[in-house]
């Protein structure tokens, strides 16, 4: 019973993780290409703005991938 | 694998506990005598006094490794053809020169030194996770060594060292540019303001509470999303590393997993020591401007 709630939080964790990332990368990945469309010489000063924005928003999600697989895994397998 | 038969989760643990020194506490078999965890809650009994070895040896050997490769660019950079070396650190150089142009509006010349030696010294201890997981490990137990941990970024010790180092700079310059009442006034004046004495007077708590957030959440929010996102990446290399006892059909599966992860994740340590650079130079940038 312990076991499948430790499951479970994992899950939850993956899936909300994903969930924020995706709205988060969609909206900013959808700027950068209305603003590379709308101004095209400013595309390399927005690329590297763009990954360092996505670095941020991918970071969390990431992490949360990292603590699901070390709840299911370890936690729940020791 | 360096113990011979043991289950998944004790390969994870295995591979995520850290060379720690310490002395042993009351009530172990060895209580008081300094010496080596065996496990990992040997580790954690240590309490305070206790070294991890492993990331402090990779850490300080890489950052030496990056001091004498560049020094040796440097020494023997020629104004003619440059080869190969110098092409790349010139070419690393001009970026960080850039990045540094592009948010510091300062005048301050420990800034680029630093941006570069904290985005080469990161990435090169990112590289290290690229390294297939079991090869260092398995060395090192024949040698007799139980643990290993060869990416120091993945031990938050580490990264919480480089994160209030920069802190301590950040707190060093803005007393120093802003004078200690430009600090204050800046930690109690901001975000809300009133012409009215005594409304300003009730706003500083909360101003000094929303500021003193911010100020503390830089350093915390810099070393936990590195050392998160190399955990993360850790992590799954161990899980997929674990597919290599199911078999020939799942060990080749691993392997092509295996593959391309660590060409995903040369984007993420890049990335991640690239953000870890840009952020220091911000947050020193906000530190130096002189309040207006």
């Amino acid at each position: 019973m312990e076991n499948a709630l430790l499951y479970i939080a994992g899950g939850l964790m993956m899936g909300l993780g994903a969930l924020g990332a995706a709205v988060g990368i969609g909206i900013l990945g959808g700027r950068f290409l209305e603003g590379a469309a709308r101004q095209p010489e400013l595309i390399p000063m927005l690329r590297t703005q763009f990954f360092i924005v996505m670095g941020l928003v991918d970071a969390v999600p990431m992490i949360a991938v990292g603590l699901a697989m070390y709840v299911m895994f370890a936690v729940v397998g020791g | 694998m360096s113990a011979a038969p043991e289950t998944s989760a004790e390969y994870i643990k295995h591979h995520l506990t850290n060379l720690t020194f310490g002395q042993f506490p009351e009530g172990h078999e060895h209580a008081g005598h300094w010496g080596f965890a065996h496990s990992m809650q040997d580790a954690a009994s240590f309490g305070f006094w206790s070294i991890n070895v492993d990331s402090m040896l990779f850490s300080i050997g890489l950052g030496l490794l990056f001091v004498w490769m560049f020094r040796k660019a440097a020494k023997t950079a020629t104004a003619g053809v440059p080869g190969g070396w110098q092409n790349f650190v010139e070419w690393v150089i001009e970026f960080i020169d850039d990045s540094v142009r592009g948010s510091f509006s300062g005048k301050n010349m420990l800034v680029a030194p630093l941006a570069l030696t904290i985005f080469m010294w990161i990435f090169f201890m990112n590289l290290m996770d690229l390294i297939p997981v079991d090869w260092l490990p398995v060395v090192a137990g024949v040698a007799g060594v139980g643990h290993l941990k060869i990416v120091p970024s993945t031990d938050p010790n580490i990264t919480f060292g480089l994160s209030l180092s920069v802190f301590a700079l950040v707190l060093y310059y803005s007393f120093k540019i802003k004078g200690p009442g430009g600090f204050a006034a800046e930690l109690t004046l901001t975000p809300f303001q009133s012409q009215n004495k005594l409304v300003q007077l009730l706003f500083i708590p909360i101003n000094l509470l929303l500021e003193g957030v911010t100020l503390i959440s830089k350093p915390v929010s810099l070393s936990l999303r590195l050392f998160g996102n190399m955990y993360a990446g850790e992590m799954i290399f161990i899980l997929i590393a674990l597919m290599y006892g199911g078999g020939v059909v799942l060990g080749a599966f691993g392997g092509l997993l295996q593959l391309g992860w660590a060409i995903f994740h040369i984007l993420i340590i890049t990335l991640q020591a690239f953000i870890f650079m840009v952020l220091t130079i911000v947050y020193l940038d906000m530190a130096s401007q002189a309040h207006h």
